[in-house]
């Protein structure tokens, strides 16, 4: 503090009584620091560039050699192939097949789970409860796929034996462990929404004589609805990006079904099979890598902005 | 006068108001008892899901133990992969690759991550459009699917601009990339809820705004930041599907090196072994996963008591 002051009396020669309230000489190194900062902030943004420009290029490419008309349809999907064919719905219907079964399991579970959390748990009960949840949030993707192939899927066989065609692979097992990666994700953020709600709604239907169970079910969860569904948004824009659950179980043939005991190949799995060789630039193969991930990509881009727009919604309304 | 009151508009009231009466008649004749029962249904249907999401994390963990006890050992950290022998099949290259990635992940996302955080809660104005974007394109990558940021790591990273090849540093570089959002979003919670008041009082002694910044918000938002960086970091210990593009899929025999060479990662490993048609590989997977499973546990449980701890009442 004494350095400071002697080196501010130094340059300001003589003290002055009327200066103004201004610093007496521009900071440079304060200036540097902000721009500093600012450039770190910075990266965020050009990462969504270098991502734009890096599925865009090779896309462009692609569509160069294959039309619209042939990659946005039914036929097979072949790729690799001497002669090949991109029909990409076959994946696309791949991929909604393993994300649908996920939510099927995943929507129940999570919104129940964060009613019970929000309006039912005690704060002791909750503290437990909440730890766990995020540790299952944060289980390695990987192990949840081998939990599917080495537990889920021969469990699900001993109880229905032909439900699964070509065992131990199908959509229904691999939405079934994405499921179990959904409910942290879904159960966190409505129960984040549900504990905005303003206790006066609560107290105001009680007053009106509403049991816990309306006052759960009528008042709370539609009120809360905007922060629920962007919850379920989220975990579906999950699910569509998850790579390395369906890789190990839900097989890798391009079954356009929705039909749970099928293999399917998805979107994320054809690119996590295809890139993993030392494949050449510039070839069909290699393009079509980045048309599939130009079109997860926008997919996703969707569902996140609808996703932050409905948080953005329940935080304006009770913050 | 009585022509202007329109006629749908009464027959809404007349409706609304017979609703009303059934729904009073209703509620007034039902028995208590039915709403009980229902009650209770309904929590016990509560406690399923909370039951049924409580066992699935234990099954997950419990299954893995009981499945990889037989090939649990010392070998599994000291051997490398093998091909042909399960039983001696380990992690050795793996292990010390995930080292250098995620050595590389703090070394890169910890600066990177608070200085935009402390940017945008200190110097950005929230009203212009430029700052708006960048807080809209955090929250944006914060979601975008980890393979994408592979499909970046190899268009940019191992190929492209920076063309470093398959070595450990671009999948350090990839990784970085990928947890960048959560660490920036975490860290600005923490620099957040330092309160005003500390801020006003150090700059009202002169200080200038950085000095305010590096004496007194960020020394009181350490505990915070500190969670979010550990939480990122298990999430890049855990995360292969990235990797796979960016080269750890490699068969790695060898201890891999940070600038050179191949690599392999711990996720990656357990993938490679998963894939294998035979069981006993299977086996060895799933010791993999014990062990990958124990250092996330016990990082996860740092990250919460280090936040219940130190969570600063102001």
């Amino acid at each position: 503090m004494e350095a400071g002051d002697a080196t501010a009396t130094r340059a300001l020669g003589r003290p002055d009584p009327s200066r103004p309230l201004v610093a007496a000489r521009p900071r440079y190194g304060e200036k540097l620091i902000q721009a500093l900062l600012a450039g770190c902030a910075l990266i965020s943004v050009v990462t969504t560039t270098a991502i734009v420009i890096s599925l865009l290029a090779p896309t462009i490419g692609f569509f160069g050699e294959v039309s619209f008309g042939q990659f946005f349809s039914f036929d097979d999907w072949a790729p690799t192939q001497a002669d090949p064919t991109f029909g990409v719905f076959r994946i696309v219907i791949g991929t909604l097949s393993t994300s649908l079964w996920a939510l099927l399991f995943a929507v129940p579970i999570g919104l129940l789970s964060a009613i019970y959390l929000s309006e039912y748990a005690k704060p002791r009960v909750r503290k437990l409860v909440k730890p766990v949840l995020e540790v299952l949030a944060g289980i390695p993707t990987v192990a949840l796929g081998l939990f599917a192939v080495t537990f889920l899927s021969p469990e699900i066989q001993d109880v229905f034996p032909s439900f699964i065609k070509t065992p131990p692979f199908a959509a229904g097992v691999a939405g079934l462990a994405i499921g179990l990666l959904l409910v942290p994700i879904i159960a966190s953020i409505s129960d984040d929404a549900m504990r905005a709600v303003p206790g006066g709604l609560r107290e105001g239907a009680y007053a009106l004589g509403a049991t816990k169970l309306k006052v759960a079910t009528r008042v709370v969860f539609p009120a809360a609805i905007s922060g629920i569904v962007a919850s379920i948004v989220l975990a579906l824009s999950r699910a569509v990006g998850e790579t390395m659950i369906v890789l190990l179980a839900a097989g890798g043939t391009a079954n356009a079904t929705f039909d749970p005991g099928q293999s399917v190949l998805t979107m994320t799995a054809f690119i996590g099979k295809t890139a993993t060789g030392d494949i050449a630039t510039g070839t069909i193969t290699y393009d079509t890598i980045f048309a599939v991930g130009s079109l997860l990509f926008v997919m996703t881009l969707a569902m996140n902005f609808v996703a932050i727009r409905l948080v953005r919604r329940f935080r304006e309304v009770y913050e | 006068m009585s022509r202007r009151t329109p006629e749908p508009m009464s027959e809404r009231t007349r409706l609304a108001s017979s609703g009303a009466r059934a729904a009073v008649v209703g509620s007034m004749n039902r028995q208590p008892g039915g709403d009980v029962a229902k009650g209770n249904i309904f929590f016990a249907l509560l406690l399923l899901a909370v039951g049924i999401a409580m066992l699935a994390l234990a099954a997950v963990i419990v299954q893995s133990a009981i499945k990889g006890a037989p090939s649990f050992g010392l070998h599994l950290i000291t051997d490398g992969p093998s091909t042909i022998f399960p039983e001696k099949a380990g992690f050795r290259p793996a292990i010390i690759g995930s080292l250098y990635l995620i050595l590389g992940v703090l070394i890169l996302v910890v600066p990177i991550g608070v200085g935009a955080a402390v940017y945008l809660e200190e110097y950005a104005d929230s009203t212009r459009w430029w700052n708006r974007l960048i807080e809209l394109n955090i929250q944006n990558l914060a979601a975008v699917p980890s393979i994408i940021y592979g499909i970046l790591g190899l268009a940019f990273i191992v190929r492209g601009p920076l063309s470093l090849g398959f070595i450990a540093l671009a999948g350090s570089l990839t990784l970085s990339l990928l947890v960048l959002p959560t660490v920036i979003i975490a860290a600005r919670e923490a620099v957040r809820a330092v309160p005003p008041s500390i801020r006003e009082g150090s700059l009202a002694l002169g200080a200038t705004q950085w000095q305010t910044i590096r004496r007194q918000v960020l020394p009181a938002s350490i505990p915070g930041i500190a969670t979010g960086v550990i939480l990122a970091l298990s999430r890049a210990i855990g995360e292969a599907a990235p990797l796979l593009l960016v080269g750890a899929a490699t068969f790695v025999t060898f201890d891999p090196q940070p600038l050179s060479g191949g690599y392999s990662a711990m996720p990656v490993q357990i993938f490679n072994y998963a894939l294998r048609p035979q069981d006993e590989f299977k086996v060895v997977a799933a010791a993999g996963v014990i062990l990958m499973l124990v250092v996330l546990l016990a990082m996860n449980s740092f990250a919460i008591w280090l936040r219940n701890r130190y969570e600063q009442q102001w």
